[in-house]
């Protein structure tokens, strides 16, 4: 029963192994570009989505905002857009839960390894 | 251009990651995992396309003056045009959100299979079990230049297991490759495969290899075309990574590529095939993979399991020769030191024709020649070169190939 042992959206957010390069004096920076680009990428995941609803609506006229307005979620819709959300601050918190990982493990630098491989 | 009008522009967009085929183990995306691959693709286009150019313009207006001006010189190799560009600003700048979405492929195709990974194990079984084109020895050791990095930023990569036997490493491969290439390389990724088939059939037309062997075949992107072109050969695709023989097997069974034989080996030790065994020999986008003494190691094992008037052929990025501008040697190298390809730049630099030759071919066997993916225009993009390149990742290769004692072959014959 894999789906309650295996956190996939952690398993997703997994650092590649080779020491990050820096790009900024201020190792902050790396972080706050990180998670500002995830939300740029999800601000289009957002506009797509809304696209994708209107050319439905253009085409079978079937949802009203009234519905959308008068939603509650039940049980487990409400566990499933916890869920949802969860996902997303995996997502946008890429950058800093790498950072957790960078500091369990120090790496050499990739300049390094090319060295090696070089010669090997 | 004054030339153009508003009216009659098309404007450069990457197609939508729905016109991707799907396959037999391919990932299903939802809504808003089609809509990440698809801004990515079109950020990787801007990124390339609109910001790239100002990479020159600043090493030519800021970086190579203020240079010049301490040393009293000009750069002497790309490493010197890299430290000092990792000190400009806009290169920094663009470096960054380059890596940035780099890491958000990975994350972003990660999440999609892993979600699932219980699914695609199941139909990757359904494929596997019991066929005896796949198969797996555990006793293949990965490389040191296999784990010393996650290549390409690709977290586990080629070997890695989330769960026992999973096939997760060749899904979040294949799905993703879309994401970095703005769908260069086609509807099954296979445009350099598919490429290959068109070119084999101008060069020798009529020919029908007996016996090919792939070398780092990953999920097999470039074979499954050579195969479906040649249903009479037997196709022998090696790896030393298991998790990605198993989705390549069901992949290309899926798409009834059955005349292909997946294997785990390692390349540098060729030794369960005899010599003159195959009549093609060939490795697409994997030799900088490696490391300085595989690589002459692989293409001389290669090269005794060539039979003669058999083709060796490796297609790469082109190499740096002493022609080729630092300016572009250094940009070529980007992926090198941002993207985790730690013998990109070393492989790069390296004479093929020389390694070729210490291998045993003759300096007139050998030929080069560019290759340019072949992909359903009507959907997918041709490869940009030049100006708006997408250096280290367009569709547009270097072919690196020998036809072996051709010329004795000739002789004999006549
Ligand atoms: C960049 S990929 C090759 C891409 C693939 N040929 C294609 O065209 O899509 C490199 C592959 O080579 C494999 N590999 C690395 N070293 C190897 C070796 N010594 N023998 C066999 N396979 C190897 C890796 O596991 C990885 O799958």
């Amino acid at each position: 029963m894999t789906e309650e042992v295996f956190d996939w959206m952690a398993a997703a957010n997994k650092k590649a192994k080779g020491k990050r390069p820096e790009y900024f004096d201020d190792p902050e920076d790396e972080r706050m570009l990180s998670i500002l680009m995830a939300v740029v990428g999800e601000v289009s995941v957002l506009r797509e989505r809304m696209d994708t609803v209107e050319r439905l609506l253009d085409a079978n006229g079937t949802i009203s905002r009234n519905d959308i307005e008068n939603y509650a979620p039940d049980k487990q819709a409400a566990y499933e857009r916890g869920a949802m959300i969860r996902e997303y601050i995996y997502r946008v918190m890429r950058g800093p839960h790498q950072m957790v990982q960078e500091l369990e493990q120090v790496e050499p630098p990739v300049e390094e390894v090319s060295r090696e491989l070089k010669d090997i | 251009m004054s030339t153009k009008t508003s009216t009659d522009q098309k404007l450069d967009v990457a197609p939508p990651y729905n016109a991707v085929a799907r396959h037999g183990v391919s990932p299903q995306p939802s809504h808003d995992e089609v809509a990440r691959f698809d801004f990515l693709a079109n950020f990787n286009k801007f990124l390339s396309g609109a910001l790239g150019p100002g990479n020159k313009l600043t090493y030519d207006k800021r970086v190579q003056p203020a240079f010049e001006k301490e040393h009293g010189r000009a750069p002497k190799d790309r490493f010197e045009i890299r430290h000092a560009m990792n000190n400009d600003p806009f290169h920094t700048f663009w470096s960054a959100l380059k890596r940035n979405s780099m890491e958000m492929r990975q994350q972003n195709g990660r999440a999609m299979v892993l979600r699932q990974i219980d699914e695609l194990s199941a139909k990757a079984r359904q494929y596997n079990e019991g066929r005896d084109t796949l198969e797996l020895n555990p006793e293949i050791e990965v490389p040191r230049y296999q784990n010393a990095v996650d290549i390409h930023c690709m977290p586990g990569s080629y070997h890695g297991e989330e769960l026992a036997g999973d096939v997760s490493a060749g899904a979040n491969y294949d799905c993703g490759i879309f994401a970095t290439t703005a769908g260069g390389l086609g509807a099954l990724s296979d445009g350099g495969g598919a490429a290959l088939v068109e070119w084999i059939k101008q060069q020798r037309p009529g020919w029908e290899p007996c016996r090919v062997l792939d070398i780092g075949t990953t999920v097999g992107h470039n074979i499954v075309p050579l195969a479906l072109a040649f249903p009479n050969c037997e196709f022998i695709a090696i790896d030393t990574a298991a998790p990605i023989l198993r989705y390549a097997h069901a992949r290309a069974q899926s798409l009834g590529a059955t005349n292909i034989k997946f294997i785990q080996a390692n390349a540098e030790d060729l030794s369960r095939w005899e010599d003159g065994t195959f009549d093609w020999v060939q490795t697409t986008m994997f030799l900088h993979e490696t490391s300085g003494k595989a690589l002459p190691k692989i293409i001389a094992e290669g090269y005794r399991v060539l039979a003669d008037d058999g083709l060796m052929f490796h297609l790469e990025q082109p190499e740096y020769s002493d022609e080729m501008p630092l300016y572009e040697q250094f940009i070529r190298d980007w992926d090198a030191f941002n993207n985790n390809e730690p013998f990109w730049s070393s492989m790069h630099a390296l004479d093929m024709k020389t390694v070729m030759n210490e291998a045993g071919f003759a300096a007139n066997e050998l030929f080069e020649s560019g290759v340019r993916a072949v992909v359903d225009t009507d959907i997918f993009p041709e490869a940009a070169t030049g100006d708006d390149e997408d250096h280290g990742r367009a569709a547009y290769w270097h072919a690196y190939g020998a036809w072996k004692n051709s010329d004795q072959m000739q002789e004999a014959a006549e």
